[in-house]
Order: structure tokens, then C-alpha cells, then sequence
């Protein structure tokens, strides 16, 4: 597990996405391939099952570490992670002599899966020896497999492309063939790379994404040469018809076939050897539902029936990547979408996105304020020209959300939370200027991370004005950015608005509190973002 | 028992009949001496067990510090009336004995000793029990009373030795020098900086201090304009220190590639910063053994370095003091106060208006100019 531990580090310890995935791609040369496999399924976010209940790591730490309960829990407020936290606490006792290394394939194998079968006694003696025995990073990783929540720092498209510079291969063909089912094998892990190419019929193409469009849309130069749809509010699929079957495939890489029939079977209906990239959408009336509603689609199996009635679903295609049997990316948009409306129709379950045809930039923008109320995010703008890439190439694809509901707010008040939280400051109220006085507008308790709110409980407490009864007021210094879901004007409010569902995006360390938002910015968007 | 103490509250004695040292608005305070120990307002006398920010406050009448300490508070108070005294030697203030002990946690840091009637008390300012090439270690001291610090009294910070965290800092330098990029590490100026200068000095025989010309500048460490003055102060103590220049005024981009740079904290982000080329940041600090922190913050590396003592240093300490009262402060004084409790012990925890190290993360950074 040393070199796996090693590759963590190098991934951990660098905030450059070009060393990352140089670390990646030569481990992937130099591992064998067993481990490189199990690697390589930890890597793109797949997990073991659950093999021990992160409360029993906790408790066999604890023991070890002869400490009360309640010490524990003070280190996990100040480390915001139970792995890590027993990881460290391991390192005050005397060390045992190191075993020599285990590769990561024979860790997974001979010991971790074997688990399963042993009761907790066992797993208690094996796991703690393990414990003893192991430096800290690989202590670390090792809880983390054994909890399944190991999650690494590094977007699923590095992955693709250090197995690709490892393998002297394109992009594309690793990144297709790590979608769907495999199991991480050395034989696996030599064919993939190797290229071997043994075509899976339900082997879907790895997804193109939008980049979100930050700059004024006339920077993308003439209206005609760009395609425009609705952005909608669904799950990113794909419908994937060969050899005389039919599967979808979520973004996540999710078979969900199953669970949408009706999409399925009204996909028997275009000719094998096709794949279209589209939108589950929840469709009702004539327009799209909320995402919500979709929801009740998702993970609920048992009286199908019943909530297919309740929801009804349909399949907005936007692409085809595959058409007679050929992969099509590589061809220009117009030309993919001129295929596309060949096969799709304009109504019915599976059905064409529409090209929005506001012959105008500004025309657009204009529409584009409507899309609240039409159950839609925005826009969608692709190059006409465009092939179907892979994973998110800035350029082509551009979507043009409308402006989320954000304001840059002062921390004015704290008071001790609930619960679990009731010996630290986790309820704060924010306000915005109004003139020179800071006007509450909102109050937040999500968002900040465990280590965050330990420190700033410490600033506060340290910073504090003045006191009424549990609530603190405090030096008007710290700056967050505050997300919501609606505002609207409110009689009830003394600033006038009332806000919905706040909570706190980032803290904005970098920001004085003289440049916060005002109340008139505040106003303004309460009056745009009317529902 | 336990009993809590905040500044906020009146004077108080800790529940404590004849206490030696009692909390007050201006700090802890001796009434029999009629002095005090790190006052964070002027008093008329102010016993100091060292120089950081947290512990010495200006504007007192008369300073009473260890004597190694003596230049570095005369650096930042220039003006004050400052009574240095050996190490070991006791004074009598009002019928107490007073006296400084080694405290190991950066030049001239001491434990202040009190003595009345057979009675001992013993303040610890700021301690750790690594070794530490700039600073005299830690000496144990019997007292019935213990005031200790806790800043990282957390049973997840357990220290590595030093010299293994260097080699990892030497390793990292190499890297990044290897790549023509500048490595810049963000530290306490006061203490830690000398502390790296001094170990980097011991391994000089990396071949990485020459900056020769064969190496066109390469290899050498610079400092922020903030910590050349601390360090001056180190050098003409008799410190031995790596050599180390300031950054130069106008020096920006190539002339800077592969150097070391120490710098405080509070430069992240100023424009200060922009003259490196392509620069890999760093932070060595206690903070940096939990990874979370470190992610959070964005650094390239985190180097856990720390001049406080860990949790198994702490409990080791109180139990060599022998002491029977221990009253915390810093850091996570709640959970050590709780955890002497449950053994024990008579305790209690004293609010201070800011957190060293722990400190150095916030917003304001008291030390960093
Ligand atoms: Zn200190
Ligand atoms: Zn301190």
C-alpha cells in the first residue's frame, strides 16, 4: 500500500492540476496492474461496500487510545474527519515494528474483504494490529477503504488522462471503457491498457460538458453561428440502443433503465446502433416540473405503476453520438443534429430539445429572463461547428445559467447552536449597508466546515462587542457569501426582505467588510427574481 | 473541582483562599508582589515570560524579564524600562520570591516562579520539551500550583521530531528549485523562523546555503522585511543561524527562482507575494497536522512544526511539576482542565484576549506586520 499511500500524498500535497496528474500517470506505469486496477476503481469514486461502521474504528481508537468519549469528540471538532482523527491519535502510542509493505491488490484481497466474515472480535484484533503497524498515511487510507469513504481531490477527467499518457492512448477510448461495469482485475487493468478493444453493447460514451458562461455572451461572437436551447433542470442521460436492447445510462454512471420504462420502451422505436445524449425530465402540462419532482423517480422502485402516473417523465434528446453503428462525435453539431431530428421526434416520450430562435443576442438575454418562469435554468449555447468532446473543454459548450441568488454579507451576530453544537457560536445573523449601518437580512447556520467553525467560534469570542443574553454582537470584519433560494420584499423584515433558505458558500477572507453588498443591491435582485 | 475563569468577570482568586496569583480585568495579577504576569493592559510592573505578541503588551512602567529576553522586548519597546534577570537567579518583590525558568519555547522564554511562605506557584507562558537549537530547553519546576498552557492540548497532536520535518522542507525546496520555482514558507516572524533558520544551518552540508556564484543565487534563503529585525536580534545574541538575507526591494521574478523565502503569514495575499515566480506555499505550524486545515487554506504543503507543547508533553509536565492545582489557558484549555478533573485534580481555565499559534490563522494575526 506504500506506493498507493505515496500517489494520495503527491495527489494531496499540490494544487496543480498538470502535477496531479503526472503523479497519476506514473504510478499507473509503474504499479502492477492488480493494484493499478484497484487504484484506479478508487480513483474514479468507486467504493467497496461498507466492510466496518465508522463508529466501530472510533470505538477500538478510543480503547487504544485510553481517552474518554468526550475527548474524542473534541478531536473530531477539531479535525472535522473520524479516519484522520483515529489515524492521529494511533501516533502517540509506541510504535510496532513496521511490516513490510502489502501491495495495495493483497490489502484488498487477503485482508480487507475477508473482513466481511469475521465477527467484531476479529475485526477489532486485525484491524488494530493493522494499525500498529502501519505509518500514518497508510493508517489513514486504510480507514478510509475500510469505511468506504475514501475520496481523493482529483475531477474523474485527470483520471482519464494520466491512464491515457500512460497508455499512450486517447482520452476517449479510456474514458469510454471505464464507464459501466468492470471489475478491477490485473487482467482488466492490462487490457485497458493495452487497448484491447472488446466492445461492450451497453458501453456508453463518456459525457461532453458545458462550461458556465461568465462573460457577456457577445464575446462569443455572431449569434448565427451558435445553437441555443433551454438549459433544463433534469438528470444528464444517456440512451444507449445496440444489439436489439435498450439502456440509459445516468452521468453518474448509473444504469437507469429501470427505473424510467416508459423511456425505455418508447427507445425500441429508433434503429439499433444509436446513442443520444439527452435530459430525463419530469413533463407535465406541456412543461417541464421542478427537479423535485423528479425525485420521486429516483430510488423509489415499488409501485412503479403508481408513481409513473404521478410523475411522468420524458427523454429531451440533445445530441446522437452514435448513428448506424458509427461514432459520430467527430462530425459537426449541425450535421449530428440534422441526424438527430431524422430519428426523434418533436413530441411524445422521447422528444428534440428545441433550438430557441431569438434571432439576437440581446433578444436572447431578454428571453433568457423568463426562464424562472418556465421551469428552466437558462441557456445552453454550442458551437454549430462543435464535435461531442470529452468531460469539460472550455470553447464549444457554454451554459448560460441565469444569475444565481448570491450576496456578499457581514457577520453582525453569533449565538451557541443546538445540540451537539451548543458549546460553540454556529448561529449567525448577516447584514448588508445600508448607508454606513449594517441592516440584518439574514441569518445562517449551514456551510462552514468543522474546522471553520471552530475557528471562528475562537474570533468571536474574541471579538465581541457587546453581549445580550446568548447572543453575542461582533466586530463588523468578517465577510461571507451568502446563497439563496429566493427574496422577496417582506413588511415583516427591517430590511424589508425576506430571504429564503440562506446559507453561507464561502467565507470571504479576502474581502473587507466596507466592500459587502448593500440593501439596494439587495433590492434590486428581490425585485428581478420575482417568482 | 473545577471552576471557570474569564476575563470578563471581576478579579477572582479561582475559588482559591490565600491564591498567590489571582485573575483581573488587566491579567494575572500577584497582590502580595503587587505585580503581574503578562498584563494585556499597562500596569506599573509586568512580569513577562516572553516576547510574542500575546504574552508582552507595551505601555507598562517597568518590564522584569529573563534575561535572554531582554533584547527582543527592547526591540519592540524601545523606550520601556526593562529589568532583565538570569535564569534561576531570585528576586524579592514584596516578600515574594520571583524567579525565571526555561521554558524551551523561543529566545528568552521563561516560566515565572512565585514564592511565598513555603508556597510555589509556577506560570508557564508559552512551553514546549522538543529540542530547539535557539532557545535554552525546558527545565521542570516543583510547585504546588501550575498556570500551563494548551494550545494543542488535543491527544491528535503528537510531534514528529524536528529534524525529520526538515528533511521534508529540505526536500520540498529541492523540488521546487529543481522546477526554477520559488518556495515560499509562511511562519511565526518571532521564534519559528529562527527556529528554521537555525536547523537549516545544521544541515548546511546539503550543499543547498552556499549561493554561489556556480549555482547563480539558487539555493538561498531570504526573508521578509517583517522577520529581519527578530533575527538581527537572534545573530547578536549568539545565536547561529543560516545565513539569510532580506528580500531586496526591487529583486522580482527570475533572481528569485529556487530560493526560500520565510515570511509571516499575514503577506499571503498582498502584492508583496506577486514578485515570485510560479511559487510553491508553504505553512509550518502545529495547525498543519490536521489536513483539513491545511486543504482549506490552499497551502501546496503544510510542515508540522510547532513551539508549543503536544498532548503527551503537556500531561507529562504537569506531572513533573507535582502540582496539585493546575489552572489552564490557550488553545483547548476546556478539554485539558476537564480531562485533569476527571483525575483528579483541582483545575480550572483562564480566558486570554488572543491564542498564539492558533491565533495565527484568524483573521488578524497578532504578531504578523
Ligand atoms: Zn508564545
Ligand atoms: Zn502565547
Amino acid at each position: 500500500m506504500k506506493r498507493f499511500a505515496a500517489l494520495y500524498d503527491a495527489i494531496d500535497r499540490t494544487m496543480s492540476t498538470n502535477a496531479k496528474v503526472a503523479a497519476l500517470a506514473a504510478y499507473f506505469r509503474d504499479a502492477p496492474p492488480g493494484d493499478a486496477a484497484w487504484a484506479t476503481f478508487f480513483l474514479t469514486g468507486r467504493r467497496l461496500k461498507r466492510l466496518i461502521a465508522s463508529a466501530s474504528l472510533r470505538a477500538w481508537a478510543q480503547e487504544i487510545a485510553d481517552i474518554p468519549e468526550w475527548l474524542l469528540g473534541e478531536c473530531y471538532a477539531a479535525a472535522g474527519d473520524f479516519a484522520e482523527v483515529v489515524a492521529l491519535l494511533i501516533d502517540a502510542l509506541p510504535a510496532h515494528a513496521r511490516e513490510p509493505d502489502v501491495p495495495l491488490a493483497a490489502w484488498i484481497h487477503d485482508r480487507i474483504l475477508p473482513l466481511a466474515a469475521t465477527d467484531e472480535a476479529e475485526q477489532r484484533a486485525r484491524v488494530t494490529a493493522w494499525w500498529r503497524g502501519l505509518p500514518r498515511n497508510e493508517r489513514f487510507l486504510l480507514n478510509k477503504l475500510l469505511t468506504g469513504e475514501f475520496r481523493v481531490g482529483v475531477a474523474q477527467t485527470l483520471v482519464v488522462r494520466a491512464l491515457a499518457q500512460a497508455a499512450q492512448a486517447e482520452p476517449t477510448a479510456i474514458a469510454a471503457r471505464l464507464m459501466g461495469d468492470w471489475t478491477p482485475t490485473a487482467d482488466w487493468f492490462s487490457s485497458l491498457m493495452a487497448q484491447a478493444h472488446t466492445a461492450d453493447p451497453s458501453r456508453p460514451y463518456p459525457f461532453f460538458l458545458a462550461s458556465p458562461l461568465e462573460d457577456p455572451p457577445e464575446t462569443l461572437g455572431d449569434r448565427s453561428e451558435w445553437l441555443v436551447e433551454w438549459k433544463w433542470d433534469g438528470i444528464r442521460a444517456q440512451l444507449v440502443r445496440r444489439a436489439g436492447e435498450v439502456w440509459l445510462w445516468s452521468r453518474g454512471e448509473e444504469l437507469i433503465t429501470r427505473r424510467f420504462p416508459e423511456i425505455a420502451a418508447a427507445a425500441t422505436h429508433v434503429p439499433d446502433g444509436t446513442v443520444l445524449d439527452g435530459e430525463v425530465l419530469a413533463f407535465g402540462g406541456g412543461r417541464p416540473r421542478p427537479f423535485s419532482a423528479l425525485q420521486q423517480r429516483i430510488g423509489r422502485q415499488r409501485q412503479l405503476a403508481q408513481i409513473m402516473r404521478a410523475v411522468p417523465v420524458v427523454f429531451m434528446a440533445y445530441d446522437v453520438m452514435e448513428r448506424d453503428a458509427t461514432d459520430i462525435r467527430t462530425r459537426p453539431l449541425e450535421e449530428r443534429r440534422a441526424g438527430l431530428i431524422a430519428i426523434v421526434a418533436h413530441d411524445g416520450v422521447l422528444r428534440v430539445s428545441e433550438e430557441v430562435t431569438a434571432p439576437s443576442w440581446d433578444a436572447l438575454s431578454a428571453l433568457r429572463d423568463e426562464s424562472r418562469a418556465r421551469g428552466v435554468e437558462g441557456f445552453m449555447l454550442k458551437r454549430r461547428s462543435s464535435p461531442y468532446g470529452v468531460g469539460r473543454r472550455r470553447g464549444d459548450w457554454w451554459k448560460w445559467k441565469i444569475a444565481p441568488l448570491t450576496v456578499d454579507a457581514v457577520l453582525i451576530y453569533a449565538q451557541p447552536g443546538n445540540g451537539r453544537r451548543a458549546s460553540l457560536l454556529t448561529d449567525y445573523t448577516f447584514g448588508v449597508w445600508d448607508g454606513d449601518t449594517l441592516v440584518p437580512v439574514a441569518k445562517a447556520y449551514s456551510g462552514l466546515s468543522n474546522a471553520e467553525i471552530e475557528e471562528l467560534d475562537r474570533w468571536i469570542r474574541r471579538h465581541t462587542r457587546e453581549r445580550h443574553g446568548p447572543v453575542r454582537a461582533v466586530d463588523p470584519v468578517q465577510v461571507f457569501e451568502l446563497g439563496f433560494e429566493a427574496i422577496a420584499p417582506s413588511t415583516r423584515h427591517r430590511s424589508g426582505l425576506a430571504v429564503r433558505f440562506p446559507r453561507m458558500l464561502h467565507w470571504r477572507r479576502d474581502k473587507p467588510a466596507s466592500e459587502a453588498d448593500t440593501l439596494e443591491t439587495l433590492k434590486r435582485m428581490a425585485s428581478l427574481n420575482r417568482e | 473541582m473545577q471552576c471557570t475563569v474569564s476575563t470578563n468577570s471581576t478579579p477572582g482568586t479561582f475559588g482559591i483562599m490565600s491564591a498567590l496569583i489571582t485573575d483581573s480585568v488587566s491579567g494575572l495579577y500577584c497582590s502580595a508582589g503587587d505585580f503581574f504576569v503578562d498584563p494585556w493592559q499597562p500596569v506599573a510592573r509586568a512580569v513577562i515570560t516572553h516576547a510574542h505578541g500575546d504574552h508582552a503588551h507595551a505601555g507598562s512602567e517597568a518590564y522584569l524579564c529573563a534575561a535572554p529576553c531582554e533584547p527582543l522586548l527592547r526591540r519592540r519597546f524601545p523606550d520601556a524600562a526593562i529589568q532583565p534577570v538570569p535564569f534561576g537567579e531570585g528576586i524579592d518583590l514584596g516578600g515574594v520570591r520571583v524567579s525565571f525558568h526555561p521554558a524551551g519555547h523561543i529566545l528568552g522564554s521563561a516560566q515565572v516562579r512565585l514564592e511565598r511562605g513555603g508556597e510555589v506557584w509556577v506560570v508557564s507562558g508559552d512551553y514546549k520539551r522538543a529540542p530547539d537549537p535557539t532557545c535554552a530547553p525546558f527545565e521542570a519546576v516543583r510547585c504546588d500550583t501550575f498556570i500551563t498552557e494548551a494550545t494543542f492540548a488535543l491527544p491528535i497532536y503528537t510531534w514528529d521530531p524536528a529534524a525529520g520535518v526538515i528533511g521534508e522542507i529540505l526536500e520540498w525546496w529541492r523540488a521546487n528549485r529543481a522546477e526554477g520555482r520559488a518556495s515560499i514558507l509562511f511562519c511565526y516572524a518571532l521564534g519559528k523562523a529562527q527556529r528554521i533558520l537555525a536547523e537549516l544551518r545544521g544541515r548546511t552540508d546539503e550543499g543547498l546555503l552556499r549561493g554561489d556564484a556556480a549555482s547563480a543565487g539558487q539555493g538561498r534563503v531570504l526573508l521578509h522585511g517583517a522577520m529581519a529585525g527578530f533575527t538581527d536580534v537572534y545573530r547578536a545574541s549568539g545565536v547561529a543561524l543560516a545565513p539569510a538575507e532580506r528580500v531586496g526591494e526591487h529583486a522580482r521574478g527570475r533572481s528569485l527562482a529556487g530560493t526560500l523565502v520565510l515570511a509571516p503569514l499575514s503577506a499571503r495575499g498582498t502584492p508583496w507575494l506577486r514578485r515570485f515566480p510560479n511559487p510553491s506555499i508553504a505553512f509550518a505550524s502545529g495547525l498543519m497536522r490536521v489536513r483539513g486545515v491545511r486543504r482549506q487554506r490552499a497551502f501546496d504543503r503544510g510542515f508540522v512544526l510547532s513551539d508549543h507543547a503536544d498532548w503527551s508533553a503537556l500531561l507529562g509536565t504537569i506531572a513533573e511539576t507535582g502540582a496539585s492545582r493546575v489552572l489552564v489557558t490557550h488553545g483547548w484549555s476546556d478539554a485539558l482542565a476537564r480531562l485533569l478533573a476527571d483525575r483528579g485534580l483541582e483545575t480550572g481555565t483562564l480566558r486570554t484576549a488572543f491564542e498564539g499559534e492558533l491565533g495565527e490563522l484568524a483573521a488578524v494575526d497578532p504578531e504578523g506586520t
